[in-house]
């Protein structure tokens, strides 16, 4: 009798048909995988089951029995526990208020917690969880937030969890550290739910593993008996290259010299400390590290979004802090810059496809007619992006937020190569973007570097650096602890330096 | 008078100021918390100090006009959850509303109900009022003045309702940080898809806190209009939702810093009636309209300067939106 169960799931979103039909059952002691590309309707799935969304069809059964889950006390009260991809957590409350909170045994809290005290510290020693209880939320590293979920859904008596994208936030240890609690769990009798669109994580944790493909179910298998390529053929529909194939780099002139920039955030707090870098003509070096260690800053800072409060960036002879040349000017200089936060910094999700393809570029002298704007340049232009850059569909009127995060990336990377820049500034390429354009992408990236260009790639996803930097610094607490070269790079060394320890440094 | 009279009878002054104040600010922490803006504690107010001054006149009680006070109130607080917790409606202008809506519904029903201009009759006989409560001996106690004068002035001689509000102050913070509830008010103006994946309904929540401010406001309006003073008249709340709101904000939404923000705000509004039209040495006797603008030149520069970083509860003015 399997532990978890589903029977024909089906969800629509107005037009969008997020599950079709989904039917298939977990066993118990196992961890199981669910694999699929953003937008395959994993997450959609995973929150029917824990009562966040309320399927349109289909029946839920747990350990045999059909079960109607409506709301999360549903889930909760089936076995069934969740960690969200984005931590469900109260900052600035205590770990020990975190896990009681919904599940406090009285209405006082006094002789709640002290029950929960002792039923606690059991269940860490059992599963080798151990957190401070009394530690403030937001002092933790992520690492023990995450911690603090799991407890958090095992203390609710979860026989089920379900783990969204639960690497996202972790370094490669961190991950190998969750792993092994996973197979704790599984040793304990416990079913996990493994939801990922990462095929590493599939390959090492799990038991089976069922491919979704645009809200269906396409496939399973037992993750023995298949292999990283065919997993990636069946989320994508198609073959797909894993790795983009490129030749050495050949590094010439110094475009960009990066001298002992110190960034400071709002509340005086040093983000980025004392970094020093150059950039060369034909060389892609990336950024490697863990979310939030300093890297958004740097990119933003060398972008001319946020002013450094010492050090000094020179391109092409000028020195663009002491000139306090802008965001605008520094286009102007050859530095054009894809943000990390698409929606937030990248497009106006509001604005059609043609509007988002001058932005930053609108007040060229291509795009001016007297005062007005050309707008059959403007359209023309688009329709020329679109058509280079296969952005589907290929309508410019179209409000950008309705197209898909691969083809929104795509009309942007077509915005900005498109100026000519000397040095690419780059912030997660493929942040929620699809395999197929993953690959699209990344060829693009390096046909940049193999024209002359200077590429600086910041991105979480390590795999991502290792397949396309020639050069790969490690950030580490605002600071660059580690410089490898591409060829002696292995993801334990770079994991082990973005974990703070400090590496050789060849630089 | 001697100084020390004069002491005791500005902070006599101070506390019964304050008592309105502190109500509403405390009203306020309890819907803010949750995560709801409390932009309508002016109009929640002003509409209890309407209904209860009118149910006072007409039934002769002032518990029953404490009552409808109350049942005022929390039926706008009602109004007021609908529109922001159950329609996500803007949560400013949902307050707003409310505060406008009052401030013409009271006196155009007094208009029709009374017929006395938009006020409510004159609440004169015995048991329409709440009255000073006098405490054994503060008679007797007068006659010396040191813990004397300060027994009978500050802890005998007010009514029923300041009372309540001081006890309100322990009470709060023991509901905040001692109870289950508090733990999930505390948690849902945070995070409220953390309290929804706990397993903890967040707009039940929120109603109920909302529905806490709404009976809080209920006796702060209440406060007005039959201890206070006797009746309702137009615009009685002169701003005291928006003093209160500031207390909060000054007060970190924390139960005993606000009450110490209120006692702040009440005393320089009993200095400065106090002041007016006293010759002080140097300056000579300062014109009304600046003493009376002294509560709030106090309130901005308080916001502006001193108050270090208030951080407000997380969630704040933003609805839950659990996608279905």
């Amino acid at each position: 009798m399997p532990a978890l169960e589903l029977r024909g799931i089906d969800k629509r979103f107005g037009a969008v048909h997020a599950n079709r039909g989904v039917s298939f059952s977990a066993a118990r002691g196992s961890v199981h995988g669910i694999i699929g590309e953003n937008g395959a309707g994993k997450s959609t799935l995973m929150n029917i089951v824990y009562g966040l969304h309320r399927a349109d069809a289909g029946e839920i059964r747990v350990q045999g029995r059909t079960v109607a889950i409506s709301s999360p006390q549903d889930a909760i009260a089936a076995g069934i526990g969740m960690v969200h991809q984005h931590f469900m957590l109260v900052e600035n409350f205590t770990v020990l208020e975190n896990i009681v909170l919904g599940a406090e045994g009285g209405r006082r809290l006094a002789e709640g917690l002290g029950a929960a005290r002792a039923g606690l510290e059991q269940l860490a020693r059992d599963y080798g969880l151990e957190v401070p209880l009394d530690a403030i939320v937001s002092e933790l590293p992520v690492g023990l937030q995450q911690r603090v979920e799991i407890l958090k859904a095992l203390y609710r008596g979860a026989d089920i969890l379900i783990l969204d994208e639960p690497t996202a936030v972790l370094t490669p240890q961190e991950a190998d550290q969750l792993f092994k609690m996973l197979e704790r769990l599984r040793a304990q009798g416990k079913t996990v739910l493994l939801v990922t669109h990462k095929l590493r994580e599939i390959m090492a944790v799990t038991d089976r593993v069922t491919v979704m493909r645009q809200g269906a179910i396409v496939g399973e298998v037992a993750t023995c008996d298949t292999s990283p390529r065919e997993l990636a053929e069946k989320m994508v529909g198609r073959a797909v290259l894993l790795n983009v194939e490129r030749g050495p780099a050949r590094p010439g002139a110094t475009l960009l010299t990066v001298r002992d920039l110190e960034v400071r955030d709002r509340l005086g707090v040093a983000r980025v400390k004392g970094v020093s870098f150059t950039l060369q003509a034909g060389e892609i070096v990336g950024i490697a590290g863990v979310a939030g260690n300093g890297q958004s800053e740097l990119l933003e800072t060398l972008a001319g979004i946020r002013a450094p409060s010492r050090g000094e960036i020179e391109l092409g002879g000028r020195h663009l802090v002491r000139e306090g040349l802008d965001a605008r000017a520094r286009r102007r200089l050859g530095l054009a810059h894809v943000p990390e936060d698409r929606l937030r910094m990248g497009v106006v999700a509001g604005y059609s496809a043609q509007d988002n393809a001058i932005l930053g570029y609108h007040d060229l002298p291509a795009y001016q007619r007297g005062l007005l704007l050309d707008r059959a340049a403007v359209l023309a232009g688009c329709e020329k992006k679109m058509s280079a850059y296969d952005v589907r569909p290929p309508n410019p009127a179209l409000r950008i937020g309705s197209f898909s995060g691969g083809n929104q990336q795509k009309l942007v990377l077509a915005r900005e190569i498109d100026s000519d820049p000397r040095v690419l500034l780059i912030g997660q390429p493929t942040r929620g973007v699809d395999i197929g354009a993953i690959e699209f992408i990344h060829r693009q990236l390096v046909a940049l570097r193999d024209a002359g260009k200077a590429l600086l790639l910041v991105s979480v996803e390590l795999e991502e650096i290792l397949g396309l930097a020639d050069r790969i610094l490690v950030m580490s607490a605002g600071e660059i602890v580690g410089e490898i070269a591409s060829a002696d790079a292995t993801e334990k060394k770079v994991g082990l330096m973005m974990a703070g320890v400090k590496g050789e440094g060849h630089a | 008078m001697e100084t020390y009279t004069l002491i005791v009878l500005l902070l006599a002054a101070t506390i019964r100021v304050a008592t309105p104040l502190l109500l509403a600010a405390l009203a306020g922490m309890f819907s803010e918390r949750s995560g709801v803006i409390a932009l309508g504690l002016e109009g929640m107010m002003l509409g209890a100090a309407f209904a209860s001054a009118a149910v006072a006149a007409v039934s002769g009680s002032a518990w029953l006009g404490l009552g409808a006070g109350i049942v005022a109130a929390m039926a706008l607080a009602l109004l007021l959850a609908f529109a922001c917790v159950t329609q996500r409606g803007n949560q400013v202008i949902a307050g707003m509303a409310i505060n406008l809506m009052v401030a013409g519904l009271g006196p155009a029903l007094a208009l029709a109900w009374f017929d006395l201009g938009g006020q409510t009759p004159q609440l004169e006989a015995a048991g329409q009022r709440f009255l000073s409560l006098r405490w054994p001996w503060a008679e007797a106690a007068r006659a010396h003045p040191a813990p004397g004068l300060l027994y009978a002035e500050l802890i005998s001689g007010h009514n029923f309702l300041v009372y309540f509000a001081a006890a309100l102050v322990p009470i709060s913070a023991w509901v905040l940080y001692r109870t289950r509830f508090g733990l999930r008010l505390r948690a849902v103006g945070e995070n409220p898809a953390a309290v929804d994946t706990a397993g903890v309904a967040v707009n039940r929540l929120r109603y109920q806190a909302v529905l806490i401010s709404g009976a809080l406001c209920g006796v702060a309006g209440t406060y007005l209009s039959t201890a206070a003073s006797s009746g309702f008249v137009r615009d009685m709340t002169a701003g005291k939702g928006y003093l209160a709101l500031a207390a909060l904000i000054f007060g970190k939404w924390k139960p005993w810093p606000t009450c110490g923000a209120c006692l702040l705000f009440a005393f320089t509004d009993a200095l400065a009636t106090r002041l007016q039209g006293v010759a002080l040495p140097l300056v000579g006797v300062i014109p009304v309209q600046f003493i009376l603008a002294l509560p709030y030149v106090l309130t901005v520069l308080l916001l502006a300067g001193f108050v270090g970083t208030a951080v407000a509860p997380r969630a704040i003015g933003v609805p839950y939106l659990k996608e279905k």
